[in-house]
């Protein structure tokens, strides 16, 4: 970035003068405004040099998750957008932020050769990746190239665990949801025994892993562990291996487009498991590919329901008039961009090495939650959403853990400041009382007093 | 048993899928010798204009059975205008090129298909409107549903038409003719550009019904949908014997059964070892016994002499 914003500069000097070297001739008519008073034309501001940043982002836009691709897109495109049209200024620099998108395919052999890509295109900053098979293996050239990377949905715990300073998350990582879904299907869904799916991608292995040690934790039983792959439509055989175990609690981790159908396939092999799956397939794309056989099932959300986020809601309809219906992640990414500007805003600079820093240190009200970065990169408190299928849409549940908790702490700490103020007001109160008690006390003795001399007098004059 | 015989028929459901599929690789590869790569894609067209009409008159009030008809003639027409461009573009130019070019040329095509349908239906997923029946039926405790059921018999119809089409008419005298030599066919009067024209016509339709059975027995649509379902029909094609028609339906449920069972029993059988992610392995493992003993395949004929 550093290299590419010299030339911009320059540019933008060079035209500077030679716009006044042109004289008035020149001068820049924004609009063709029809001016009748004959107002003297102040002079024109001197023009601020435009700093050109390029943010990279990177999601399948190809392949069977290109809709939740384009979705992480429209999400960053829609920050970037708003940014654009706010005009930042960074550094005494108008700052106009450009998009670059990359395509890798959810593949991870792709995710490295378009972030190389992007190293060499001089990103300031990458959004991204969409998946944690992906993320991980291009974290690595990142942080070579000291390049900062905030990722709205990869949630493998790897990610952030390989040392590297370049790494952000503004999603809890699996291993805070495996917990909170083994958890829930144990104790909420009252599951026995538990069978286990996945898809084979860093994401839904790891993912299972998780739900599986904390179903064996909280005393469930994992009768089988079946597999399958992100490309896969026909999940008859694996459905049918673990109807003969009968379990209480189907979990699978992967996607919606597998999600889907496997539970439509569970309802016509007649498997009477409750389905319950993680983040990637708590889309309404899952509800559409799994029909009927959708109501009642279970999925998990890191966060909290958008329309209870503050600002969750307008984000939610600004999107939708822009881009049509959230699929998942847009808002998560939209944040990442916003939490990389806020950087840059802090630090005053646009350059990798200065911002970067700054990130690790961010306290911002994103649409999703507050976010905080731990010093791993991860999410500070991450919390984690169930919902359920109802009347065929994903209605909200409860939430467990996180930003949530720590809310109701501080009110609880908010509630004993007012309890300890009102106390001192009382005793205030109290005081104020007892003085005018004594001044009335007092008062009334003087009169007594007096009262007395009174009758005094009056004796004495007897 | 339920659960044995629920993976029979699971399989026979699988294969019955791919055998639809790899009749169309198995009758271009019979006359042309060409693999054409294209086909899956074409099948995902097939599926993606059949949902199209499906979607317009759902609720138009007609009955079901006329609408999937209308839809299935609507992807029939576009599928055999899809195949006769594909092989009159990418094909026919290089008919007598070395046998690679047009193997790539199919790839090529294949991948222009699929991002043109991204941009015509877009990149989400289309769900199967739930206008058939998803009555299942009981059989032994296993169940089956209607839908799969006409899978498993158009499979069985369209192979024996195929075969009838091929051995008992004069046009299907003249596709063995250009098959067996296209130049002496061509000496005896045999037009062998219409010929191979008609198969990929034949071929493309066939690819419109397994388009319309796949997205309905799966209720889903998806421009990538072609890739995968294609692989697997073109390792049924080849497990059966390419250009044997009867070799693609054998090979196609064997592969189906193999796939199911493996998936099923495999994890319980090496006591957890081997899990059901060495499904695919499972079947290409097969695959590659057939081929090194059988190297033409199970019932296909000798064709080393084509070269």
């Amino acid at each position: 970035m550093s290299y590419s914003r010299i030339p911009s500069m320059t540019l933008a000097i060079a035209a500077a003068v030679a716009m006044i070297g042109c004289g008035q001739k020149e001068e820049p008519k924004p609009a063709p405004a029809p001016a009748p008073v004959a107002a003297p034309v102040p002079p024109p501001p001197p023009p601020k040099p435009e700093v050109t940043v390029q943010l990279g982002h990177v999601a399948p836009l190809t392949g069977p998750q290109a809709h939740l691709g384009k979705d992480n897109e429209n999400g960053a495109r829609m920050a970037i957008d708003e940014l654009n049209a706010k005009g930042l200024e960074i550094g005494g620099a108008k700052i106009k932020f450009v998009l670059v998108p990359e395509d890798d395919q959810a593949d991870p052999k792709q995710g490295t050769i378009v972030a190389q890509k992007l190293v060499d295109a001089k990103v300031s900053g990458v959004i991204g990746h969409l998946n944690s098979g992906t993320t991980i293996p291009a974290s690595k050239i990142y942080f070579d190239a000291g390049i900062p990377q905030i990722s709205g949905s990869a949630t493998n715990p790897k990610y952030t665990q390989q040392g590297f300073a370049t790494a952000f998350r503004v999603m809890a990582n699996d291993v805070q949801q495996g917990k909170v879904l083994g958890g829930f299907a144990t104790k909420q869904l009252a599951g026995k025994t538990v069978a286990i799916i996945d898809d084979r991608t860093a994401y839904g292995q790891g993912l299972a892993d998780e739900f599986e040690k904390a179903v064996v934790a909280s005393g469930g039983k994992v009768v089988t562990r079946e597999f399958t792959t992100d490309k896969a439509t026909d999940f008859a055989a694996i459905l049918t291996k673990i109807k003969s175990k009968k379990p209480d609690v189907l979990f699978y981790g992967g996607m919606d487009a597998q999600g889907g159908p496997m539970t439509k396939q569970m309802k016509s092999l007649g498997l009477k498991a409750k389905f319950l799956t993680g983040d990637g397939g708590c889309t309404p794309e899952y509800i559409k590919l799994a029909g009927a056989a959708s109501e009642g099932q279970f999925c998990s959300l890191p966060g909290v329901p958008l329309d209870q986020m503050p600002g969750g809601k307008a984000f939610g309809d600004a999107f939708n008039a822009k881009y049509g219906q959230i699929q998942l992640y847009a808002p998560y990414v939209y944040d990442a961009v916003m939490v990389m500007v806020d950087s840059m805003k802090r630090a005053n600079s646009v350059e990798s090495a200065k911002f970067l820093p700054e990130i690790g240190k961010s306290d911002y009200q994103g649409v999703t939650t507050k976010i905080q970065f731990d010093d791993k990169g991860d999410l500070k408190g991450g919390a984690i959403s169930l919902y359920q299928v109802k009347d065929g849409k994903w209605e909200y549940r409860e939430t467990i853990g996180g930003s949530v908790v720590a809310e109701v702490k501080e009110a609880v700490k908010e509630a004993a400041t007012a309890v300890k103020d009102a106390a001192v007001a009382t005793g205030d109160a109290a005081k104020d009382a007892m003085k005018d008690a004594a001044k009335e006390g007092s008062k009334v003795a003087a009169e007594v007093s007096k009262d007395a001399a009174a009758a005094k007098a009056a004796v004495e004059k007897k | 048993m339920d659960i044995f015989i629920q993976q029979i028929i699971n399989g026979l459901v699988l294969g019955s899928i791919y055998a639809l599929v790899a009749l169309g690789y198995t009758m271009v590869y019979g006359i042309m010798g060409l693999i054409n790569f294209a086909h899956g894609e074409v099948v995902m067209i097939g599926a993606m204009v059949a949902l199209t009409v499906i979607k317009l008159l759902a609720n138009s009030g007609l009955p079901v059975f006329i609408i999937i008809l209308l839809a299935l003639a609507a992807a029939a027409v576009v599928c055999m205008a899809v195949g006769f461009s594909i092989e009159r573009i990418a094909y026919r130019p290089l008919r007598h090129a070395p046998k690679l070019a047009p193997l790539i040329t199919a790839i090529g095509v294949s991948i222009v298909l699929q991002n043109l349908s991204m941009l015509i239906w877009g990149r989400n997923y289309h769900a199967f409107p739930p206008i058939l029946p998803t009555s299942a039926h009981d059989v032994f405790g296993a169940t089956i549903t209607t839908l799969q059921v006409a899978i498993v018999l158009i499979a069985t119809l369209m192979m024996a038409g195929l075969i009838v089409l091929i051995h008992r008419t004069r046009l299907g005298r003249a596709m063995r003719a250009t098959s067996e030599n296209p130049s002496i066919a061509q000496l005896m009067g045999v037009n062998i550009n219409q010929i191979i024209s008609i198969t990929f016509i034949i071929g493309s339709a066939l690819a419109a019904v397994a388009g319309l059975m796949v997205s309905a027995n799966y209720s889903i649509a998806h421009y990538y949908m072609g890739f995968m379902l294609g692989l697997k029909a073109f390792t049924a094609a080849v497990l059966g014997g390419i250009g044997n028609i009867a070799g693609a339906v054998l090979g196609g449920i064997l592969l189906g059964l193999i796939e199911s069972l493996g998936a099923g029993y495999i994890g319980d059988l090496t006591g957890g070892f081997l899990g059901s992610h060495y499904q695919d392995i499972f079947a290409f493992f097969v695959l590659i016994g057939v081929l090194i003993f059988r190297p033409s395949g199970l019932v296909g004929e000798k064709v080393s002499e084509r070269a």
